[in-house]
């Protein structure tokens, strides 16, 4: 405690007290979220199965997710792109640490997939190869929910599997490490 | 000082609900517009300042996504506020003034509509005391008009007028969300939804965004043949709890304006942009100005007519600036206002080329 200057007798009659530490104050709040056009138009086509991003007239760059925009020239991406199943992995982790809510078991592995033709990376699972054997340059390609459970939701791609093809080199992804 | 001009501005049609486009989407536009009217890109300018609130939509960190609107490759000079845009113009122009940047893009956006305002906006509150009870936005304000009623700043009827004008003023406006009103007396036959506000007090729940671009002495007049200069900008904050402050007075509005060289005892101001989201507000911030009826108030209809969170009181400054740079005024004041009961107040003081 520091030195409150209370008045004579006070500190004494709280000394038994127990002190406020904290208060607890619940907020909720509900809220109407707009994905906007282009990631409207990005989660009906995975309900759908296919992955569509869109290209930067400017630099040519192409997003997956797009959100509407290109970080980079800050100019809209009107032209649309579908993507294949396909891709490498640029960078990943393994997780060995269980934490709250977690409903995988560990160790398990998340990646950056590029996908070919793709300049953005998407965040996913890899699975069907040991977490140890997981590498920088694995070829990969989506594992989809079944098609009933398809939704607007990219946990529709289940997780990411080898291809066995050989791996890419490093140069053709560095850009996007 | 450095003299420093509005050179360009730009708004969204403001309206209750973008259903269709995101942050990024919405703010796109008018970035792009303000910039192209000046014949610019994101090279020519030294600093980039936004003010938003991620409450509002939210999201966390959604001021930062807005910037994929803005082209920050190569990496800019850039800031934000957690505050309406107008603060931003604030930060613009003191590093301006401090040499650190010839130009700058300031820009406020907000989507009010995402969860419920009044509430939402109970979260500015005192944490411990005041925010828990969840005081929403609208009630506080009623008791701010009570207050004025009761010590003879306005009247109901009063406050219908200003409702009236204002959105009759805004049938020129083509962004505003509300055009066009009843006479005052039919509005006072309506029912007070917050004794004493009624309907009409009461601001839109709007979705918008402005952008604005400034620039220092050749600067702008290499830019326009029409810079809009900023002459004094000043603003001030009162305490954060409600019950110290006098909810009748607007010490921070007065002083700001003293240090702007606007106010009473000033020269004569042609033009009057208010933040003032609700009527009582405005008769206010009018006693306080010293505007009298030689001064236009509010010709683009005000907060009354639109009023996105957070572009509110930028949108001021720039329909201001405007009007000033079409020659309709010599001299405009120029106000904004954040937190609940005109907590905190900006006063911008506008004038043409000399």
């Amino acid at each position: 405690m520091t030195d409150l200057v209370l008045p004579e007798g006070v500190r004494e009659a709280l000394a038994d007290v127990e002190p406020v530490r904290g208060i607890r104050t619940p907020a909720r709040l509900d809220y109407t979220f707009t994905a906007g056009t282009a990631t409207s138009r990005f989660l009906r086509g995975i309900r759908n199965k296919q992955i569509l991003g869109q290209r930067c007239p400017v630099c040519h760059k192409v997003y997956v997710p797009p959100r509407g925009s290109c970080p980079t020239d800050g100019v809209p991406t009107t032209e649309q792109v579908e993507l294949p199943h396909t891709g490498v992995v640029t960078t990943f982790c393994v997780v060995n640490v269980q934490f709250y809510g977690q409903v995988m078991e560990v160790p398990y592995v998340c990646a950056t997939v590029l996908l070919d033709g793709a300049d953005l990376g998407l965040f996913g699972l890899v699975q069907e190869i040991p977490f140890d054997k997981v590498r920088m340059g694995l070829r990969v390609e989506a594992v989809w929910v079944d098609d009933d459970e398809l939704t607007t939701d990219l946990a529709s791609i289940r997780y990411w599997r080898p291809t066995g093809e050989p791996d890419a080199a490093y140069e053709t992804y560095r850009e996007h490490v | 000082m450095r003299d420093v001009a509005v050179v360009a501005f730009a708004q969204s049609p403001h309206v209750r609900r973008i259903r269709d486009r995101n942050e990024v989407e919405m703010v796109m536009p008018v970035l792009h517009q303000v910039k192209e009217s000046v014949g610019i890109d994101q090279t020519g300018i030294d600093f980039t300042c936004s003010g938003s609130t991620d409450y509002l939509a939210g999201a966390a960190f959604s001021f930062v996504m807005s910037l994929d609107g803005v082209g920050a490759w190569p990496p800019i000079s850039e800031s934000h506020v957690e505050m309406d845009g107008a603060w931003a113009l604030y930060e613009a122009w003191v590093k301006i003034q401090t040499g650190a940047a010839d130009t700058a893009l300031v820009f406020g956006y907000g989507r009010s509509s995402p969860g419920s305002l009044r509430d939402v906006l109970s979260r500015q509150l005192d944490p411990y005391y005041v925010a828990p009870l969840w005081p929403d936005a609208v009630g506080l304000a009623a008791l701010q008009a009570r207050a004025c009623i009761d010590a003879g700043i306005t009247t109901p009827a009063e406050m219908a007028g200003i409702a009236a004008r204002s959105r009759r003023s805004a049938a020129d406006n083509p962004f505003a969300q509300l055009q066009g009103s009843d006479d005052p007396d039919v509005l006072l036959k309506e029912p007070e939804i917050a004794s004493p506000l009624r309907r009409h007090d009461c601001p839109p729940i709007t979705d918008g965004a402005a952008a604005m671009i400034l620039a220092a002495d050749d600067r702008a007049r290499a830019l326009t043949d029409h810079p809009v200069w900023i002459r004094g900008i000043d603003h001030r904050i009162e305490a954060h709890a409600l019950g110290v402050r006098d909810l009748t007075d607007s010490p921070s509005t007065r002083i700001a304006a003293e240090r702007a060289g606007a106010g009473p005892g000033t020269a004569s101001v042609d033009i009057a942009e208010l933040h003032a989201p609700f009527t009582h507000q405005e008769a206010l911030l009018r006693t306080v100005l010293g505007l009298g009826d030689a001064t236009s108030i509010n010709p683009s209809g005000g907060a009354l007519a639109a009023n996105a969170m957070m572009a509110a009181g930028l949108v001021r400054i720039g329909e201001a600036a405007q009007r000033i740079a079409a020659g309709e005024g010599r001299r405009a004041v120029a106000h904004a206002t954040s937190g609940p009961c005109l907590q905190q107040n900006l006063v911008c003081v506008l004038e043409g080329e000399a």
